[in-house]
């Protein structure tokens, strides 16, 4: 029998404080695309760190092909025959794609060669990218290509990826998987992490599951159904979030016609974006990251201003208000960029309750702020919304990401929000949190309030929401209803077919 | 082989620890550097540490030279602390102490020889209108134009330098001075004299504006909500736009008291120990105040014990100039090393310094 491309026996990594790997041993056979499934902080990036030569594990052994593996860097890793394509792409906007691959390599070939073999491998698996293109102007599917290409010019015998679809449309997924169904075709393998079960049950014949560090499981996860992945996972009976259906109320967030520059370089401007949500009613708002997000939440938020009549709440005109007029009048937000943006980093929860808390609170009587009652709310947050930390005395940045997006959340939501806009709000949190976290948004529709969930995952789009509408290029397609919305017809509103057809909602 | 280590939270032990080491580290720098040129180090270090304070010889003349240089020293840098908490940095304070003095020295001079009890309390706000304007011409600059801050604020330094110049030979020129550039001895005019309120401690009224600033700064960054915004917005600037702050106005706010704090410490001087507006009018308080903001750790209350140390260098420096023909420039050397010593040893606060073998890591387990 012939040994197995890559097995791991025994592999431990211990940091200082958390056993990140314990005891993990797999086998990946030659032309096997295999699964790493885990939630977040079950250390499959650990794991594939080791692999890939930047960190060493503290005990056990890699095999590869039979013979004795231990990469001190991804140097050796590459050598041997290891890519990885990483799930945050490392790439510089102002350079063309070439000259992005060739800053990857070991030793380049020089640019107009190097071109030539992009075009080649691009057109041979499928993956139309022109390398002379600014990196800066590519799409999020165009760029995670110049990193696969990257990776394809060192001809590797295992090629990881690490959550490659989160940041595509349907289609361009699709596309992805011609490329690793082709490449697996020709006895390459394939690492496959990713937390999205229906993917890895149409592309993966191999599971491993990882627990706190532990494998828990291996399956074949075309003979399961995702919910029983989700469950190895996890370790326990998951809780689908639900609610019994609402009559949509009265009109309470309006935007007609909203037109603002980005007021980054790189960003997307907003091109008369018109929505209109009810009280009681979520809006899912789907899209590829990099599409008018930020400046999407932004003008809501009243961070970006607009004129008066772009925005109105509740029939009144908000458009030319900041953050905390609006925040008086029940609009509030939770931003996706936890740290730094919806908190400051080296704050404590304390101070992070008053960043947006103070004047619904009334945690500031006359200019002076009022600590006790900051660090009563901010308690109160920990304590509806489950935040595990050790008191509201720590600093924002020593919170999971996980745990730091629930009291993001939970600080909004205990404000008595009438509109509450949301951007990314399960991003990088685990399945337990994350349904907790959609279950209080579905709870805060129920009792009256008009959401809106601005995300990449459309599992989850469809899941809470009533209406979707996708974001592409900074324009808005025209809201759906969700029930009776196939992939295909969502696809096609994220490629922005149907921008600008029939007006449904206004 | 050493490494850094990212602490999960800022160590509050290394943030008091840090200006204490600094001092130590920067004794011995000096120590050295002294050796160098040739002196004995530990008789320059207790000539500049300790004789000013304790030495028979000198302590009577030294003792009161703490607080009229500890005074400027304070009150300018509690006006940078906040500035510099907010990520707002008005490197000027020099140019603002200087112009602030000329608008004091101006309203004195206007009102000489009539003798008012307005005269000092309208000289008081002249100089801190006077350092508020020359303050905001970077701040506006920079709300509209977005132009840096650090290097507006420091080139108005020259300019304030040739206005005070342009005074001290011209249009302020004491008409009774026989020729030579000075103005009129404001210190003997009794209406506009800042003098020693309790004679031989050294005390001036800048001395009280400077705990006055010292108590305002210290409310209001622990109590009011200004203060948070300010650190807010030098933390996490896309937070502080998130919770409301516009960072326009907090420019101009940040750089105004600076400003004015800084004009006012002019003004003080001017009309007390300076007595009148020549061309070296300017010791370097407005840079040296960088140096104790810093390593008073932007604390209200860290800011006067560090006045009061940098205070110390500047009369043991120039006793050790007199006493050891140490050059000028060794002194200023000295209280530069203090704030590389505190910035370099500041990574302490934030990382954690770890051994590692590189060959056995392999096996370790804890």
């Amino acid at each position: 029998m012939t040994p197995p491309l890559l097995s791991i026996q025994g592999l431990t990594k211990v940091y200082p404080g958390v056993v990140a790997n314990k005891d993990v041993t797999f086998d990946i056979g030659e032309g096997e695309v295999h699964a790493l499934l885990g939630e977040n902080g079950a250390g499959k990036s650990t794991l594939v760190k080791a692999i890939y030569g930047l960190i060493r594990p503290n005990e056990g052994t890699m095999l590869w092909r039979g013979q004795p593996y231990a990469p001190n860097a991804p140097a050796q890793a590459r050598a041997t025959g290891v890519a990885m394509v990483f799930q945050h792409f490392s790439l510089f906007d102002a350079m063309d794609v070439a000259e992005n691959v060739a800053l990857g390599m070991d030793n380049p070939p020089p640019i107009r060669e190097l071109a030539a073999r992009i075009t080649e491998v691009s057109n041979n698996y499928g993956l139309p990218l022109d390398p002379s293109r600014m990196v800066g102007d590519l799409s999020a599917g165009e760029r995670q290509r110049v990193e696969i290409i990257r990776c394809l010019l060192q001809n590797p015998q295992l090629l990881i990826m690490d959550e490659p679809t989160s940041v595509l449309t349907p289609q361009e997924v699709e596309i992805l998987f011609r490329t690793l169904r082709q490449l697996r075709a020709e006895g390459r393998s394939i690492l496959y992490i990713s937390h999205k079960l229906e993917e890895i049950r149409s592309l993966c014949e191999n599971a491993t599951v990882l627990r706190l560090g532990k494998v828990v499981g291996r399956a074949d996860p075309r003979q399961e159904s995702a919910r029983s992945l989700a469950e190895m996972m996890v370790g326990q009976t998951l809780h689908t979030p639900s609610r019994p259906a609402a009559q949509p109320g009265k009109m309470l967030l309006q935007v007609t016609d909203l037109s603002v520059a980005s007021p980054s370089a790189f960003g997307t401007s907003l091109k008369s974006v018109s929505l209109a949500v009810r009280a009681g009613e979520i809006l899912g708002i789907g899209g590829v990251a990099g599409n008018g997000q930020d400046e999407l939440l932004g003008a809501l938020s009243g961070e970006i201003r607009a004129n008066a009549e772009a925005v109105r709440m509740a029939g009144e005109p908000v458009g030319q208000f900041g953050p905390n007029a609006r925040r008086a009048m029940g609009l509030l937000c939770a931003p996706e960029e936890r740290l730094g943006h919806a908190a400051a980093p080296d704050m404590s929860l304390t101070e992070n309750a008053l960043l947006t808390g103070a004047w619904r609170e009334k945690l500031v009587t006359r200019g002076f702020v009022n600590w006790g009652k900051a660090r009563g709310f901010a308690e109160k947050v920990i304590e509806r919304f489950d935040v595990r930390t050790p008191g509201p005395w720590v600093a924002a940045r020593a919170l999971s990401g996980g745990n730091l997006q629930k009291f993001v959340i939970g600080r909004e939501i205990l404000q008595r929000p009438s509109v509450l806009v949301v951007n990314q709000p399960t991003w990088g949190v685990d399945a337990s949190a994350a349904a907790s976290i959609r279950q209080a948004l579905l709870d805060l529709a129920q009792a009256g309030a008009a959401v809106v969930v601005i995300s990449q995952d459309l599992d989850e789009i469809l899941e809470v929401a009533d209406n979707f509408a996708a974001l592409n290029g900074g324009k808005l397609s025209a809201p759906r209803p969700v029930q009776g919305l196939t992939m295909d017809q969502i696809g096609l509103m994220l490629g922005g077919a149907e921008t600008g057809e029939t007006d449904v909602a206004a | 082989m050493l490494r850094l280590e990212r602490r999960p939270s800022p160590s509050k032990a290394w943030n008091y620890a840090t200006p204490v080491v600094a001092v130590l580290l920067t004794m011995i720098a000096g120590g050295i550097l002294f050796t160098i040129l040739g002196k004995n180090p530990f008789e320059a270090i207790k000539l500049i540490f300790w004789d000013p304070l304790f030495s028979e010889q000198f302590a009577a003349y030294s003792r009161p030279q703490l607080l009229v240089k500890a005074g400027p020293l304070i009150l300018i840098a509690v006006g940078l602390s906040i500035g510099f908490r907010a990520g707002i940095w008005n490197i000027g304070a020099e140019g603002q102490y200087i112009v602030g003095a000329l608008c004091a020295a101006a309203v004195a001079l206007a009102f000489y020889p009539a003798e008012s009890v307005l005269v000092f309390p309208l000289m008081i706000v002249a100089g801190a209108l006077g350092g508020w304007a020359w303050a905001m011409i970077p701040a506006i600059l920079r709300t509209r134009f977005n132009t840096n801050e650090i290097l507006v604020s420091l080139l108005l330094v020259y300019v304030a330098e040739k206005l005070l110049a342009a005074a001290a030979t011209g249009f302020m020129r004491n008409p009774q001075g026989a020729g030579f550039p000075g103005s009129r001895n404001i210190n003997q005019y009794a209406s506009a004299a800042n003098h020693e309120i309790f004679a031989g401690t050294g005390l001036h009224w800048g001395g009280v504006a400077a705990f006055v600033a010292v108590l305002f700064t210290y409310i209001m960054l622990q109590r009011h909500i200004l203060g948070f915004q300010v650190q807010l917005a030098g933390q996490a600037p896309r937070a502080a736009r998130f919770a409301g702050v516009a960072p326009a106005r907090l420019v101009l706010m940040c750089m105004g008291i600076s400003g004015a704090f800084a004009g006012m410490a002019g003004m003080f001087e001017v009309a007390g120990p300076a007595r009148l507006i020549s061309i070296d009018f300017n010791a370097g308080y407005g840079f040296t105040a960088i140096i104790v903001a810093f390593l008073g750790r932007l604390n209200p209350i860290g800011i006067v014990l560090a006045g009061l140390l940098l205070a110390l260098t500047y009369i043991g420096g120039e006793l050790a100039q007199f006493m050891l023909n140490l050059p000028a420039a060794a002194i200023q050397v000295f209280q530069g090393m203090l704030l590389f010593f505190l910035l370099a040893l500041d990574v302490l606060s934030n990382y954690r310094v770890r051994l590692f073998l590189p060959q056995r890591a392999t096996t370790e387990t804890v």
